[in-house]
């Protein structure tokens, strides 16, 4: 779609995009530039500049345990929050859709955790889910040795998809319902009249009807487990125990920060980036699709 | 939907009442944690009538973690990089949307593509560069022999230098930079009538002026909306300041919680870090509840 009038003075339009494409130059491209170079490069233990390596920084992470261990945490991590807090908020934004007495409520009240950040919601769920004191300790009472985050990577790794799934709750509602509202009420209407029921008519007409948002939201949701993870892992865990919670984007910041191995955290950061491209052109392509629907 | 439906209406029921004690309980748990002292608090199972500690543990969390001037950063990089993303995002989609100069399309696909840039893939280069944030125009004028002829002609040796770490504009900037929100004032420019902009080409606007005039009052929803949600993001932002204020001075109140979690084997004071994590929860859920209808607009708008 086009403007059928414009401004004919091009200077002045141009101005207006200036301010936007210097901040994007220097704190983007710029830097997107220098994690590529870092890659491909190894900076002298004694100062003097970067010697050229080619492949190398990828090929030792590549054949790091470690790294490998990052990757299948990331991907664990990745797919059970996204589908704990897809299924429960899709599950929870049909039934306030049927509008039944007090729905106003839980549309109110059921968006409140995505406005939290990470870390405190962390430091929340570190205390409700502490070995100790907090409400596991119960369950540490009747059968000792039962949870322990602290030492057990398991525990540890299922602390940080509690409290990553809690707050994705929220937002997955916030779109479900907005999806499931969208739907012609005279569609549902008609096909109780023809006599199918309310699960009936979830499987046939919301469900295929909401789709292109559970497509859309499954990729937020994963690339989401990627970035807004760091804070909760950060929190409740720093990466331990013995590397059980150590996520991507935490491994890349403890590489680079406390490791100061800019050149593996750069190569790291490659890889990442390289992932979070591919969803994101999967999940353009396939709004493009969505459009065509209408 | 008029049918009877008894046990499904019964059982909407009972799932959401679930669903609503699952997203409410954490925020209780951690009111009435944050009003114990530290022997109830550590008691198993921990009770949940409030005890009366509550305004002691705000007090101790507060000094502790010194969250005045902290919550008083948070605010300012909030609202500064609201403001910023409201502002820098307008102006380029009127540019993009208003004016057929060559090269527009390659400006909206330069900004669509910093989508797939999220801070945390580029996070190490993005701290060095905002140490020095000229040193990429440094590099540019070295490579391409550029300082070397100033150097030649004026004598001046060409070093460019300018620290942004443990400042505001360092929390700031960089995160003001947003391709969502030029494609929400895009979107709604698009929206705007031709017959305005004739109208006011008529009446001798020029392109300022419409803008100014016209363009922005008319986008005072989308800014609202806009303003919100970044508020809220911004607010929310851990990485970034945790990584450029290495001095306590510019922290934020986000970052500064990590002081209060209890060491391993010290005092378990989850009291004074249930106080100090509502202190900093409260703000953000604030502005959700109050701004409601904003924040779901902005988000569903933005996204999509």
């Amino acid at each position: 779609m086009e403007k059928r009038v414009t401004f004919s003075r091009w200077s002045i339009g141009i101005l207006f995009a200036v301010p936007q494409l210097i901040l994007i130059f220097t704190f983007f491209y710029w830097p997107a530039g220098q994690a590529v170079y870092w890659s491909l490069t190894l900076q002298q233990p004694w100062g003097g500049g970067n010697i050229w390596v080619g492949l190398d920084n990828f090929r030792s992470i590549l054949s790091n345990a470690d790294y490998w261990n990052s990757i299948t945490a990331s991907l664990t991590f990745a797919g059970i929050s996204t589908g704990l807090a897809m299924v429960i908020a899709l599950v929870l934004a049909t039934l306030t859709d049927r509008q039944l007495a007090g729905s106003r409520l839980y549309r109110v009240v059921l968006i409140w955790p995505y406005g939290i950040a990470a870390p405190a919601l962390a430091m929340a769920f570190r205390f409700i889910l502490a070995p100790e004191a907090g409400f596991m300790a119960v369950v540490n009472q009747v059968w000792p040795g039962f949870w322990d985050p602290g030492l057990d990577g398991t525990d540890a790794m299922a602390s940080i998809i509690v409290a990553f799934s809690w707050k994705y709750v929220g937002y997955n509602f916030i779109f479900f319902l907005a999806a499931l509202q969208a739907i012609p009420r005279s569609l549902i209407e008609a096909a109780a009249m023809d006599g199918s029921g309310v699960i009936r008519r979830f499987w046939d007409i919301q469900f295929p009807l909401i789709t292109p948002t559970i497509f859309f939201l499954l990729v937020i949701n994963i690339t989401e487990s990627f970035q807004d993870s760091f804070g909760i892992v950060d929190i409740m865990t720093s990466g331990g125990p013995a590397n059980a919670t150590n996520l991507m984007v935490y491994k890349i910041y403890s590489d680079g920060f406390r490791g100061l191995d800019y050149s593996g955290a750069a190569a790291q950061s490659i890889i990442l980036m390289l992932l979070i491209i591919v969803l994101t052109i999967f999940q353009f392509r396939f709004i493009e699709r969505r459009v065509h629907y209408r | 939907m008029v049918e009877r439906t008894p046990i499904l209406n019964f059982l909407t029921h009972v799932i959401l009442f679930l669903g609503f004690v699952f997203c409410v309980a954490p925020f209780v748990i951690v009111v009435i944690a944050a009003s114990h002292n530290l022997k109830d608090v550590n008691d198993v199972p921990m009770s949940l009538l409030p005890g009366s500690d509550f305004w002691i543990n705000i007090k101790t969390a507060w000094t502790t973690a010194d969250l005045g001037p902290k919550l008083f950063n948070s605010f300012i990089m909030s609202a500064g990089v609201a403001a910023g993303k409201v502002i820098i995002s307008a102006l380029t989609a009127f540019s993009i949307v208003y004016f057929r100069y060559p090269g527009r399309m390659l400006i909206f696909w330069l900004v669509f593509i910093t989508l797939m840039l999220p801070l945390e893939v580029r996070i190490v280069p993005t701290y060095a560069v905002v140490a020095n944030v000229l040193s990429p125009y440094q590099t540019i004028l070295d490579l391409t022999g550029l300082s070397w002829l100033i150097e030649k002609i004026s004598g001046v040796q060409v070093s460019l230098s300018l620290g942004l770490l443990n400042s505001y504009t360092g929390l700031i900037l960089p995160l003001i930079a947003t391709a969502t929100g030029t494609f929400l004032y895009r979107q709604f420019f698009l929206t705007v009538p031709d017959e305005l902009t004739e109208a006011a080409r008529m009446d001798g606007a020029g392109a300022v002026r419409f803008f100014i005039d016209i363009l922005l009052p008319l986008s005072r929803n989308n800014m609202a909306a806009l303003g919100t949600i970044m508020f809220l993001w911004a607010w929310n932002q851990y990485l970034w300041p945790l990584l450029i204020t290495t001095d306590q001075s510019h922290a934020t109140a986000v970052t500064e919680l990590k002081q209060l979690i209890p060491n391993v084997g010290g005092i378990p004071e989850w009291n004074i870090a249930m106080a100090g994590t509502l202190i900093v929860m409260l703000p953000p859920l604030v502005v959700v509840v109050l701004m409601q209808r904003w924040f779901v607009r902005g988000l569903i708008a933005t996204e999509k």
